[in-house]
């Protein structure tokens, strides 16, 4: 799949030529360069390494520093490989937002936001106890039963409880690209995209 | 932020409009559909409030006939909005004034700005 990588720079909302309200994420996406070509002989597999958004070279290991510099660029922030590209592209070569067409489709991936720890009904979209009366004290957001008594002695694993939510890896499928301004590499989509404001994400179509 | 003004250039309409603001009279002409035909309509009123930023910036009209009064909320950017006049400039000390619906008759008009 092509595939480039961004950062959302927030939400906004656009009027359709129907005249219709949509509300749209803005990313900024690209340019980014290819770093490495995989190919079955060499690799096992093929796939294509891209990287965006500049790093100081004092920060950069050695390592990464040379596999930059054979790639003719300077080194980058982040890395990300996209299996079965579609496209021949030549190590050192630019992919901008031009890959994408007004009106087609792409999934976006990012990392969601950390919530922390959360209860049931938050992170697993239980309904508490929706009563106030009827003997009720306390357990408004309370998960219920975890399983029977005796048999089987103990809790099912995986059985959902509260614990740490968000900062999870989320991909939004088919997500419409409303517009592309190749000179400011910006990319409208239409509705969200997970994660913060400045956060990564890797657009696919 | 910078980013998000050059989305803002692209689709904005803020141009084609007087600035108006919380207080003034104003008269919104926008298009209508009815079926396949469209059709200009006015609504004339006080602006009570001028809301959010952007491209989601939004004003609210109301217009009072006799003891009843209607609002109505405009996006900014509505491509339905084919003209806004300023009929008149509106002295007011607050930027949303909510309290004109507890009032009606005599009590509900607003000075006019001199300049």
């Amino acid at each position: 799949m092509q595939g480039i990588i961004g950062k959302k720079v927030g939400m906004t909302s656009v009027f359709s030529a129907e005249g219709k309200n949509i509300p749209c994420t803005v990313i900024e996406a690209g340019p980014c360069v290819v770093t490495q070509v995989k190919t079955v002989e060499s690799d096992g597999y093929e796939a294509v390494q891209i990287a965006y958004d500049e790093k100081k070279e004092k920060r950069t290991s050695k390592a990464m520093v040379e596999h930059f510099k054979k790639a003719g660029t300077t080194p980058k922030r982040k890395v990300v490989e996209f299996r079965d590209f579609g496209k021949d592209v030549k190590v050192g070569e630019n992919i901008t937002v031009d890959i994408f067409i007004d009106g087609e489709w792409c999934d976006v991936t990012g990392t969601s936001k950390g919530k922390g720890f959360q209860g049931v009904v938050k992170r697993h979209n239980f309904a508490g106890v929706n009563d106030a009366t009827h003997g009720q004290h306390n357990r408004l957001r309370a998960p219920g039963s975890l399983g029977a008594s005796s048999d089987p002695s103990r809790v099912f694993k995986g059985m959902r409880m509260g614990g740490r939510t968000g900062g999870d890896r989320v991909k939004m499928i088919s997500l419409k690209v409303l517009k592309t301004i190749p000179e400011s590499n910006l990319l409208l989509v239409k509705g969200s995209v997970p994660g913060a404001k400045g956060s990564y994400l890797i657009i696919e179509k | 932020m910078d980013l998000m003004k050059v989305v803002e250039k692209e689709y904005s309409n803020e141009s084609k409009f007087p600035e108006f603001n919380a207080g003034d009279t104003i008269t919104v002409s926008y298009k209508i559909k009815e079926g396949t035909k469209e059709r200009i309509q006015e609504f004339r009123g006080a602006v009570i409030q001028r809301r959010g930023e952007g491209l989601t910036r939004t004003f609210t009209v109301r217009k009072q006939v006799g003891a009843f009064a209607t609002e109505r909320i405009f996006p900014d950017n509505s491509p339905f909005i084919e003209k806004i006049k300023v009929e008149k400039r509106g002295k007011v000390r607050r930027a949303r004034i909510y309290y004109l619906r507890g009032l009606t008759g005599k009590k509900a008009r607003i000075q006019e700005r001199r300049f």
